[in-house]
């Protein structure tokens, strides 16, 4: 019952613990201070090669806040991109990439911490965020740059009828990938047509040297947008822009006749055994392929076609010529019914803010304005906007200048990925399960269609 | 020491076996030669994946993304490349790779370790020795909230923070300019910890002897005296054990930090870049296996210098032994 006398070195550690926390402490407060805001206003004109700038300035030391899905190397492009902006006009854009993006920004705004802006790949997603009500409408420059883009962009930046995000970007998915140099040992033509493409796809499957289509659906939690790329792909090219926009709207059901036709063009397409998957397995090996690994085979020479977007170019090895005589390339994937002329199939990305300050609104009339698309395209390929106002010259790489061609052509029949329109409930989970429960599992097509409209939000 | 004397008394003790024969049996099954084997088969299965891991972080890009890991046996092409490119190569205006989010994660696991720990320790003192009305009620309370998930908390708390607490017109808790700093991470880490901590400090505490607390009364010590030299140096393999899994869990936590430290990577934690490392398209995943590896470092430092408490401290005020 004696007390113990305790040891000498605990009662040392135990010290240490408020002085390592009176350290941090310290460190954090510091860090606090830093971060606050300047907010002086610069007077003067700007000069030498900041003059272009001149719009913009007034708010130097300022700091606006971005957040996007865009990771680096990509976003490191962007900051490049409006590196002389800031410098002119003081005004610092911190930018900070998340793959965790769309979760994250509904769990911020709705926790009252904002950020200024949000880069927003889905239109669905900035309905949602409008509806929160704490979007902000853009100023009146920025509507008026934005009418630089063909006119059915604006509606993809507006909800109900109110204009709030300008786009920043445009990627093409309407594309298939191919090697020229081995359509060319093979003496095979680029198709002008859906019956060609089918007629070619025949030939090769017939020749016997590798299938003519490979691909690949698998992407983490958000296996299967591949799939709807080709969906969407069909149904716009059987039946033009006004079926389309009601299936997006659900006027025209999944278990419509004619979406259940495209979704069988699809299965005669990607799910036909003699023509997939080239170089990877059957059917079924679609549906656990990565979508980053699909195209391999076709340097290989096992495959020999690749429906996917634009931006498989990065999927690519580094060493891999890409050009119309290069190692791979593509070409405009033709309209199942020739009466719709040329169908674009695109996505894109729209900056939305969350706040009406000066130096916010300054930084959303730069980036809506063709300059700042003009130097996005100067800084690194793999960008394109559909802005008119950039100079087609500008594109150094062939895919990217492919797709700004598609995508300005003004009797182009462009439509946003549909899956992107629809409500997340649908275009971000029930149709990606259940047309990969199509390729996986070869489900039946009316089922899938009823899963899918069962799905839908009332 | 004591362990060994654990382990060589039990066998040599005729009067145990007979008195609890159940765990004898279940001994002698343990440290069966087939046993040992089945133990040894489990840890190279349990294994395999994190070596896989090492594996994949030490080949080039173009190798793994074309064969599996275990082709490294066949075509032995080893770098050390991906290692440098995480740790070295910053991507634009940010320089020195992960360096800056490491520090960023001491400075968020430390505190956020130290402060449920030593409110958790009062808290449990508290409710076992001091005596007051109503101490058990606030124990249950506290011990209930652990069934609070940590999703659902985190959009309240993140309102908490930004826009403050308002009751009518009448503001209960001003708006705290807490943004671009660590603390809302600590208070959030701390606030999540506070339930279990207090929970499994309080068992340990509460089975102290009470002879020791009533001769330090007689002796005229303070709650406070009782508290610094009586309870803590005795419980610290409870403590040591809760430090290494709080420390563990807030390192390895991103949910947490992507909401709290939102917005700034001036205080974003190594998990909110590692998510990041493999790029928009997920294509660089050789240079995330590096990453892991490198962010493996600090809990295994953490975990072999508290080791010796943790086993102890896992039955801490679960078994009375």
């Amino acid at each position: 019952m004696t007390r113990k006398p305790r040891p000498a070195p605990f009662r040392r550690r135990l010290l240490a613990v408020p002085a390592v926390l009176a350290l941090v402490l310290a460190a954090a407060c510091s860090n606090s201070s830093s971060g606050s805001k300047g907010g002086g206003q610069a007077a003067g004109p700007l000069t030498g090669d900041c003059s272009k700038y001149q719009a913009y300035a007034g708010h130097s030391g300022t700091k606006v806040t971005m957040y996007a899905s865009i990771l680096s190397p990509e976003s490191d492009s962007l900051e490049k991109s409006w590196a002389e902006f800031s410098t002119c006009t003081g005004i610092k854009i911190s930018y900070e990439g998340s793959n965790d993006f769309e979760s994250q920004l509904q769990v911020r705004v709705t926790g009252g911490n904002a950020p200024d802006f949000a880069i927003i790949p889905q239109p669905g997603l900035l309905a949602q965020m409008v509806k929160s009500g704490k979007a902000v409408k853009p100023p009146a420059q920025t509507v008026a740059n934005e009418d630089k883009w063909n006119p059915v962009w604006k509606t993809y930046g507006s909800v109900n009828g109110t204009f709030y995000a300008a786009p920043m970007s445009a990627n093409m998915k309407s594309l298939v990938w191919y090697s020229p140099k081995a359509f060319q040992q093979a003496g095979y033509q680029v198709p002008q047509t859906w019956a060609d493409l089918m007629a070619l796809s025949d030939r090769i499957a017939k020749a016997g040297s590798g299938k003519p289509w490979c691909g690949g659906i698998g992407s983490g939690t958000a296996t299967g947008w591949p799939a709807t790329d080709w969906l969407e792909e069909a149904v716009l090219g059987s039946y033009g822009g006004d079926v389309y926009d009601q299936w997006v709207g659900h006027q025209v059901k999944f278990s419509d006749p004619k979406i259940i036709a495209a979704m069988q063009t699809v299965a005669g397409w990607m799910q036909n055994p003699a023509w997939v998957n080239g170089g990877i397995g059957d059917v079924k090996s679609i549906a656990t392929t990565t979508f980053q690994d699909a195209g391999t085979p076709i340097l290989t020479g096992k495959c020999w076609m690749l429906q996917q977007a634009s931006f498989y170019q990065a999927q690519w090895p580094k060493d891999t010529k890409i050009g119309p005589d290069g190692d791979v390339f593509a070409f405009h994937l033709p309209a199942v019914n020739p009466a719709v002329t040329n169908p674009v199939e695109g996505g894109g990305e729209f900056l939305t803010a969350f706040s009406g300050r000066p130096e916010v609104q300054a930084v959303q009339n730069y980036l809506s304005s063709s300059d700042w698309a003009s130097s996005r395209v100067k800084v690194s390929t793999g960008w394109v906007s559909a802005n008119q106002g950039v100079d087609k010259s500008l594109y150094t790489d062939p895919i990217d200048k492919l797709s700004a061609e598609a995508l300005t052509d003004p009797a182009a029949t462009f439509r946003f990925d549909a899956s992107d329109l629809m409500p997340a409930a649908v275009g971000a989970a029930q149709e990606w399960k259940s047309l990969t429960a199509w390729f996986a599992q070869g489900q039946a097509i009316p089922k899938v269609a009823a899963d899918i409209d069962a799905a839908w939000p009332q | 020491m004591s362990d060994t004397a654990v382990s060589s008394a039990g066998p040599t003790r005729p009067a145990q076996p007979a008195a609890r024969p159940g765990a004898e049996a279940v001994r002698r099954s343990f440290s069966s030669p087939l046993a040992s084997v089945f133990v040894i088969a489990v840890t190279v299965l349990w294994t395999i994946p994190t070596f896989g891991l090492l594996a994949t972080s030490l080949r080039p890009k173009e190798a793994v993304a074309t064969t599996g890991w275990w082709e490294m046996f066949v075509h032995p092409d080893l770098i050390l490349s991906n290692y440098h490119t995480v740790l070295f190569e910053g991507s634009f205006g940010v320089s020195g790779g992960l360096m800056p989010y490491l520090v960023n994660s001491l400075a968020i696991s430390v505190p956020a370790t130290v402060f449920p720990l030593v409110l958790a320790s009062m808290a449990a003192y508290a409710l076992a020795w001091v005596r007051f009305k109503g101490s058990d009620t606030v124990f249950f309370v506290i011990f209930a909230l652990q069934v609070v998930p940590l999703q659902m908390a985190l959009i309240p708390l993140l309102q908490l923070f930004s826009g403050g607490a308002h009751l009518g017109g009448a503001t209960i808790l001003p708006a705290f300019d807490l943004s671009g700093t660590y603390v809302p991470v600590w208070l959030a880490h701390t606030m999540f910890a506070l339930p279990l901590a207090t929970f499994l400090l309080h068992n340990f505490i509460s089975q102290l002897p009470r002879d020791l607390m009533e001769a330090a009364v007689v002796d005229g010590a303070s709650h406070f005296r009782i508290f610094w030299s009586i309870v803590l140096p005795l419980c610290t393999p409870a403590l040591a054990s809760f430090a290494i899994f709080q420390f563990l869990w807030v390192w390895n936590d991103l949910l947490v930090a992507l909401t709290f430290a939102g917005g700034n990577p001036d205080v974003a934690p190594m998990t909110a870049r590692l998510a990041q490392l493999s790029g928009s398209f997920g294509g660089r995943w050789e240079l995330l296996t590096a990453g892991a590896f490198l962010s493996l470092i600090v809990p295994l430092v953490v975990f072999f210098s508290l080791q010796r408490y943790f086993v102890r401290g896992l039955l801490a005020g679960s078994v009375k032994g």
